[in-house]
C-alpha cells in the first residue's frame, strides 16, 4: 500500500511520519508513535475510548485517517500535565475517584478537556451532552460529572 | 508487641493507580511494546452453532504472502477446564457455539491475519442445535458432550453422564411436600433471564512468545494470571516453571477475564511461530461472540407461608443455560444451589440447581456468580407472596430474612451479618411507603425493594499469598498476586500493609504488573475475594515484617519488643522514648555497640491466608456443616417512573445498602456501590440476542446498548453498615458484586408498584413493557 509523508502536531511537538492511506489515526498514534494513552475500545466510533482533540475539537481517532490530518493539531492525554502538574480536570478525577479501570479515562478527559475549552462553565446537562459518546463499565459516571463540575469551578480543562 | 488502633484502614486514602490512570501511562496488555518481531494472530470462528468438523484446509490461507503459520484443533486434541475439563482450544471433532475458535492464523500484520483468517476453508456437517437449558435438560435431548462420563471434574462436582447435565445440586431439607398444605399463601412462577455479556472497554487481548528454549511467556489482559497458567499448562503440557503470565492493569473484567477465554489459542499460534510474540487482540464484534456470558436461567419456584407471613417451605429448580463448555459454569450452578432460597429462613426446601449444556457461548463467571440470576425470580415472588398475605414488602422481609447464627439453607450456622439494619436503611433513603407523583402526566412512578446474599463462590481451599519488602530508604513494595480490575484491591493492600507497618501510605508501591515468575501465589481475582483473603495475607506479611525490625531494634536498645512501636516510619519505645528511624535498618541493620557486629538485615516478610474450615456437602441432600466462608448481605430500593406512550423506564433513586463487615476504604465502597447499582440497572435492559439458527444478532455498542452518561439514575444513595466477621482483617468482607445483584428485581418489583403488571423474563425491555400495557388496558375497557 502507498506510504505518505505527513506531519501531525502532535502535543505541541512537530510529527513526521510516513503511514499507509488506510492507517486511522489512532494506529498512528499507538503504533507509529508509541502514545499508547489513546485507547482502542470498538474501532467503530461507538465507545469514546480513542477521543483525542485536532484542533481543539473531540474526534473518534478510530474514524479519521491519518492522512486527512498532515499539519493539523493533535492533542491526546500524553499532552495534558504539562511540566507534570496535573490539569484540574486530572486532579478532579484523581480526587474525587472518578476512575476504576482507567480504560475509558483517557478518552473521557479529552472529551471534557474540549468541553471545558469551549464552554468554562457548563451545566450539569452540558456535561452530560459532551460525554454521551463516552462508553464507562465501572463508574456509574456520577463522579465522572462532578469531577468536570468540580474542574470547572477551578478553572477548567487547562 | 502492641497493636495498636488502625490508623489508615478505615480512611480514605487515594488510589494507588488514580495518577497513572489519568496521564495516560497506566499499561493495559495492549501497550506493551514488542518491537518489529511481533506478528499479528486472528482467529477463524465457527459459523454454525452445533456441527461436526469434515474437513479443514488450510493451504490457501498459508498461501498468501505474510501468512506464518495457520493452526487447528485437528492435531492439537487437548482440553482445558477450571472444575470440568470439557473444552478444546481450538474446536476438534466438533463445533458447539457460534463463533467457536476452529483455527488461528499467524501473520505479520493485522490485515492479512484477517485476509488469511478468510481463505480457511471448513467443512461441516451441520448437527441440530438447543438453546432452551430446559428443553436441553431432557433425556431425549441431543447431547452435546457424549463424552461427559470420561472428562476429569473436580469432587465437588456432579455431572450426569448420558445427558447434558454438566452439575447437578441438591438441597434436601425438611419435609417440603407435606407443608404446602398447612400453607396460608403460596406463589408459584417461572422466570428466565438471557445470556449477556461483560462488556469490558479493554477487549481482551492477549501476546504469547514461545522460544526455543521451551520457556512460554504470555501476556494477558487477565483477572487471573495464576488460575490462567495452571488451566493452560495443563491443557498443552506444559510445566509451571515454563509458562510464565504477565498481567499488566485490566481494563475492566467483571468475571470475563477469569479463567481462560482466548489466550491458550494464543499460545498454541505462538508455538508455531517459535521466537516472535503473537498478538490476538478481540475485536469488538468478536468480544460480543467470541467470549463468556452471563449464563442464562430459567428458574421454576414455588414458596408459602403461613397465616404470619412466616415462609414456611420453597421448592426450586434452576436450570442454568450453561453454554456449549461448563468448566468455570458448573460451580455457578453449584453456587446457585447451596444459596438457592436467597438471603431467607425457610425451614422447608427442596431444590434442584442444574448446569446444562446449551449451543450458546460459554458461560462463565460475571459479577455475582450465579446471584443475580436466582434473585430475579426469589426478589419477585416475595413480593408477590407479601402481596397474597397481605403484608408490606419491606415488612415481609424484615420477618424472614436471614439472621446471625440462623441454621440456613445448607445446615451451615450463618456468619455475623446484619440484613435487617440494610433493609432499614435502604427503605428510609427511598422514603418507603410515601407515594410520589410520576414527573409528567404520561408517567407512572413506583418504588421497590429487594435484597441479597451472596457467598465467596470457589473450591475449599483457595490460597492468597502476600510479600512485604523494604527499601534502603523505607519505603515499601507490597507483592501480590490478585488483579487491579479497577476494584482498588491494590490501594486497599497499600493501605493495609502500611497501617500495619506503621509507615506513611505513600511510602508503599504495589507491584504491578502481576508475574507468575515473580508475584506470590493468588487464586484467582474473582468472588470478592480480595479485601478478605488477599487483605488477609497482606497483614500477616506486614505483621511478619514489623515483627523482624521490631526484634532487631529490642535487641540492639536492649528491650522489650512489647514496648516498642512504629510510627511514621519511626520505631518508638513507650519505656525509654527512644526513637529509631526505618530508613537503612531496615536493609542494612544495626550495628552492636562499638561495632562489634552487626543486627538485622534485610527485611522481608511474608504472609499467607488459606480458609481451612470449608466442609463437604452431602451430594443427596446438600447439607453439610459449613458450605461457604461467609456472607455479604445487602438491600437495594428503587424509585422509577415508566413512560405509558413509549413503555421506556426512567429509574429515579437507587438506594444501595450492604453490610461489609468494616470498612477499609469507605469511598472505595461508595465507588462499587455507584458503579454496581448502574451496571444492574443497565443489566436489567440487556440481552445477547440470537437468531432462530443461534447466530448473535447484537455484536455492537450500537445493538447491545449499555448504560451511557445519559441514563444513570438521577441519585444513587449509597451506605453500608459494618458487623464483623471472624476471619477477615478487621473484620472486612467483600462487597465488588454484590451491588448489582438485586437491581434488576427491585426494578420489577417498582415496576410493578407502579403499574401493576408482573415481568417474569428479563430484559425489561421498552417494547415488551408498553406492550404489557397495552394488552392490560384492553382487558380494563
Amino acid at each position: 500500500m502507498a506510504k505518505h509523508a505527513i506531519t501531525l502536531i502532535v502535543n505541541g511537538l512537530q510529527e513526521e511520519l510516513l503511514v499507509p492511506s488506510n492507517m486511522t489515526l489512532l494506529h498512528a498514534l499507538r503504533e507509529e508513535l508509541g502514545l499508547t494513552g489513546t485507547k482502542n475500545g470498538c474501532e467503530a466510533g461507538e465507545c469514546g475510548a480513542c477521543t483525542v482533540l485536532v484542533n481543539g475539537e473531540p474526534m473518534n481517532a478510530c474514524l479519521v485517517l491519518a492522512v486527512e490530518l498532515d499539519g493539523q493539531q493533535i492533542s491526546t492525554v500524553e499532552g495534558l500535565a504539562e511540566g507534570g502538574t496535573l490539569t484540574p480536570l486530572q486532579e478532579k478525577f484523581a480526587e474525587l475517584n472518578a476512575v476504576q479501570c482507567g480504560y475509558c479515562t483517557p478518552g473521557i478527559l479529552m472529551a471534557a478537556t474540549a468541553l471545558l475549552n469551549r464552554n468554562p462553565q457548563p451545566q450539569e446537562e452540558e456535561v452530560i451532552e459532551a460525554l454521551v459518546g463516552n462508553l464507562c463499565r465501572c463508574t456509574g459516571y456520577q463522579r465522572i460529572i462532578d469531577a468536570v463540575m468540580a474542574a470547572s469551578r477551578q478553572g477548567g480543562g487547562r | 508487641m502492641r497493636s495498636s488502633e488502625p490508623k489508615l484502614v478505615g480512611q480514605n486514602v487515594s488510589r494507588t493507580d488514580v495518577v497513572e490512570k489519568v496521564t495516560g501511562c497506566a499499561v493495559f496488555v495492549d501497550d506493551v511494546q514488542f518491537g518489529p518481531s511481533l506478528l499479528h494472530g486472528r482467529l477463524v470462528r465457527s459459523p454454525h452453532p452445533h456441527a461436526l468438523i469434515k474437513h479443514i484446509d488450510v493451504s490457501k490461507a498459508l498461501a498468501l504472502p505474510g501468512v506464518r503459520a495457520v493452526v487447528t484443533g485437528q492435531e492439537l486434541k487437548a482440553r482445558m477446564g477450571l472444575y470440568l475439563i470439557d473444552r478444546p482450544i481450538f474446536a476438534d471433532d466438533r463445533v458447539r457455539y457460534y463463533g467457536e475458535p476452529v483455527a488461528g492464523v499467524v501473520a505479520t500484520s493485522e490485515s492479512i491475519a484477517v485476509k488469511a483468517a478468510r481463505l480457511v476453508e471448513v467443512e461441516y456437517e451441520v448437527l441440530p442445535a438447543i438453546f432452551d437449558p430446559v428443553e436441553a435438560a431432557q433425556p431425549e435431548a441431543p447431547k452435546l458432550h457424549p463424552e461427559l462420563g470420561d472428562y476429569s471434574v473436580a469432587n465437588f462436582i456432579f455431572p450426569v453422564p448420558g445427558t447434558n447435565i454438566s452439575e447437578q445440586f441438591k438441597i434436601r431439607k425438611g419435609d417440603v411436600e407435606s407443608c404446602w398444605e398447612g400453607c396460608t399463601s403460596v406463589a408459584e412462577g417461572r422466570f428466565r433471564l438471557p445470556p449477556i455479556e461483560h462488556v469490558p472497554l479493554e477487549t481482551h487481548t492477549s501476546v504469547a512468545l514461545s522460544e526455543k528454549t521451551g520457556q512460554v511467556t504470555l501476556w494477558a489482559s487477565s483477572q487471573s494470571p495464576f488460575a490462567m497458567r495452571d488451566m493452560i499448562a495443563q491443557g498443552l503440557d506444559i510445566p509451571h516453571s515454563k509458562l510464565r503470565v504477565i498481567a499488566p492493569l485490566v481494563g475492566g473484567g467483571f468475571g470475563g477475564k477469569a479463567g481462560v477465554t482466548m489466550e491458550a489459542c494464543a499460545v498454541v499460534m505462538a508455538q508455531a511461530v517459535q521466537g516472535h510474540p503473537v498478538k490476538l487482540r478481540l475485536t469488538r464484534e468478536e468480544e460480543f461472540v467470541g467470549t463468556s456470558v452471563r449464563q442464562s436461567l430459567v428458574s421454576d419456584i414455588k414458596v408459602g407461608c403461613d397465616q404470619d407471613g412466616s415462609l414456611q417451605a420453597m421448592e426450586l429448580t434452576y436450570y442454568f443455560g450453561g453454554g456449549a463448555y461448563n468448566d468455570y459454569g458448573v460451580n455457578i450452578a453449584r453456587a446457585a444451589g447451596y444459596s438457592c432460597t436467597g438471603p431467607y429462613d425457610v425451614p422447608n426446601v427442596k431444590a434442584d440447581s442444574l448446569c446444562v449444556y446449551t449451543n450458546h457461548p460459554v458461560g462463565s463467571a460475571m459479577r455475582g456468580f450465579g446471584m443475580p440470576e436466582i434473585h430475579w425470580g426469589l426478589e419477585q415472588i416475595m413480593d408477590r407472596l407479601a402481596e397474597e398475605v397481605g403484608m408490606d414488602p419491606v415488612e415481609f422481609r424484615q420477618i424472614n430474612c436471614v439472621r446471625t447464627d440462623d441454621e440456613i439453607v445448607s445446615g451451615m450456622k450463618m456468619t455475623p451479618i446484619d440484613l435487617e439494619a440494610c433493609i432499614d436503611k435502604a427503605a428510609k433513603a427511598i422514603q418507603w411507603g410515601k407515594k410520589e407523583d410520576p414527573t409528567a402526566p404520561n408517567k407512572k412512578r413506583g418504588k421497590g425493594i429487594a435484597i441479597m446474599w451472596k457467598a465467596p463462590a470457589m473450591p475449599p481451599n483457595p490460597g492468597s499469598a502476600a510479600v512485604v519488602r523494604f527499601n534502603e530508604d523505607a519505603t515499601v513494595n507490597v507483592e501480590v498476586g490478585g488483579q487491579e480490575i479497577g476494584q482498588g484491591a491494590f490501594t486497599v493492600a497499600a493501605q493495609i500493609a502500611a497501617d500495619v507497618l506503621g509507615v506513611p501510605y505513600e511510602d508503599v508501591t504495589v507491584a504491578s504488573p502481576l508475574d507468575t515468575k515473580y508475584s506470590p501465589y493468588e487464586w484467582q481475582t474473582v468472588a470478592s475475594r480480595l479485601t478478605w483473603s488477599m487483605g488477609n495475607a497482606v497483614k500477616a506479611a506486614a505483621e511478619d515484617a514489623r515483627k523482624q525490625i521490631l526484634e532487631t531494634v529490642a535487641d540492639h536498645w536492649d528491650e522489650e519488643v512489647e514496648d516498642l512501636t512504629i510510627q511514621d516510619g519511626l520505631v518508638i519505645s513507650f519505656k525509654s522514648e527512644r526513637e529509631q528511624p526505618l530508613d537503612k535498618m531496615v536493609i542494612y541493620g544495626l550495628p552492636n555497640e562499638d561495632f562489634e557486629g552487626w543486627k538485622g538485615g534485610p527485611v522481608v516478610g511474608r504472609g499467607h491466608f488459606m480458609p481451612t474450615y470449608v466442609t463437604n456437602l452431602d451430594p443427596e441432600t446438600g447439607q453439610g456443616t459449613r458450605a461457604v466462608v461467609h456472607y455479604t448481605v445487602g438491600a437495594q430500593a428503587v424509585d422509577l417512573e415508566v413512560d405509558l406512550e413509549t413503555g421506556q423506564l426512567d429509574v429515579l433513586k437507587i438506594a444501595s445498602v450492604y453490610d461489609v463487615g468494616k470498612a477499609i476504604n469507605p469511598d472505595l465502597i461508595m465507588t462499587q456501590i455507584e458503579g454496581g447499582a448502574v451496571h444492574g440497572m443497565s443489566s436489567a435492559y440487556e440481552s445477547l440476542k440470537f437468531d432462530q439458527n443461534g447466530i448473535v444478532l447484537n455484536p455492537s455498542f450500537v445493538d447491545y446498548r449499555i448504560a451511557t452518561i445519559a441514563d444513570i439514575p438521577q441519585e444513587i444513595h449509597g451506605d453500608y453498615v459494618e458487623t464483623p466477621i471472624d476471619d477477615g482483617p478487621w473484620g472486612a468482607r467483600g462487597v465488588g458484586e454484590h451491588v448489582m445483584v438485586q437491581t434488576a428485581p427491585a426494578m420489577a418489583n417498582a415496576l410493578y408498584d407502579a403499574v401493576g403488571i408482573r415481568f417474569s423474563d428479563l430484559p425489561l425491555s421498552a417494547d415488551k413493557i408498553y406492550l404489557a400495557l397495552e394488552e392490560k388496558l384492553n382487558q380494563e375497557d
